[in-house]
């Protein structure tokens, strides 16, 4: 599968949780001072060294026999943010979340949220039916529902023995 | 001055008894005014109903139960499955009976005002 990039999600369990958390806090403060430049801000998820590469939402692939479903987390969009298409078997996704003006008076205590640019680039495992694609968004996840095209169904083969 | 400090997260450590669920700690955005806290927390795949936010003494939880996997097969994965949990300690100038919230696309917003008394006013001379 065609990744723009690749990253390994941490897990809970790791023993380095701990000190993945210290350079992750360290990154938010690098972030904090340089996001301006950058427009993008570290989190606490091991995604937070994104310095120069804009957010990477995390994205799932499920199948059953008739469509293939692809889901991002993509929270606190508006579904008029989001673009989709498709080209020649790979799905991309992108779009960008604006950093939000400080209003006047408030000041920024704590800026972990991702802001900017997103674009994710899958390579689907078969072929699919490009004008029956549909998508939703809820709950800040994108849904994209690929129906399969005809010859990439499971079939059966019967054996005849003669 | 720190008027909104993260609690050590209790259940993140190797050493956690397995009954404990592990819980990953969602991102946020902490803006202060002179009217209060806004508390942003990135929750994907949260809905109203699997929110807990509970406030005992001045220590705020929340806690976001995510939608079930889809039952069909998995091809690959990025996400992270568990809930998320986030424990704050709140500065008492904080009114925690005007704490308010709400949640729209997997965004949870805080509304945390401060105490009148609080707030910088001024003073009339006669």
């Amino acid at each position: 599968m065609t990744l723009t990039r690749w990253q390994r999600p941490e897990s809970s369990f790791s023993p380095f949780r701990r000190v993945a958390s210290l350079r992750d806090e360290v990154d938010s403060l690098f972030n904090l001072a340089f996001g301006r430049l950058t427009g993008t801000n570290g989190g606490e998820n091991g995604r937070g060294s994104q310095l120069l590469e804009g957010w990477f939402p995390a994205v799932d692939v499920y199948e059953d026999k008739d469509n293939l479903l692809v889901k991002a987390e993509l929270p606190g969009l508006k579904k008029e943010d989001i673009e989709i298409s498709l080209h020649e078997g790979f799905l991309t996704l992108s779009g960008e979340r604006k950093q939000e003006q400080a209003r006047e008076g408030a000041e920024v205590y704590r800026s972990e949220r991702w802001a900017g640019r997103f674009h994710r680039t899958i390579s689907l495992p078969c072929r699919v039916e490009a004008d029956k694609i549909q998508a939703t968004y809820n709950e800040g996840v994108l849904a994209v529902t690929l129906p399969k095209a005809e010859e990439a169904k499971p079939k059966q083969i019967q054996i005849t023995v003669k | 001055m720190n008027a909104v400090a993260q609690k050590e997260e209790r259940s993140v450590r190797p050493e956690a008894a397995p009954q404990e669920r592990p819980y990953v700690s969602p991102n946020v955005n902490i803006i202060e005014s002179k009217d209060g806290y806004t508390l942003e927390a990135e929750m994907p795949g949260v809905a109203k109903d699997g929110l807990d936010i509970s406030l005992e003494e001045n220590v705020l939880t929340i806690t976001g139960r995510r939608q079930p996997d889809p039952s069909v097969n998995l091809l690959y994965r990025e996400s992270n499955p568990v809930d998320y949990r986030r424990v704050f300690e709140l500065d008492p100038s904080i009114e925690s009976a005007r704490i308010s919230a709400q949640i729209e696309q997997g965004i949870l917003t805080l509304t945390l005002p401060k105490a009148e008394k609080v707030k910088p006013r001024r003073i009339e001379v006669n």
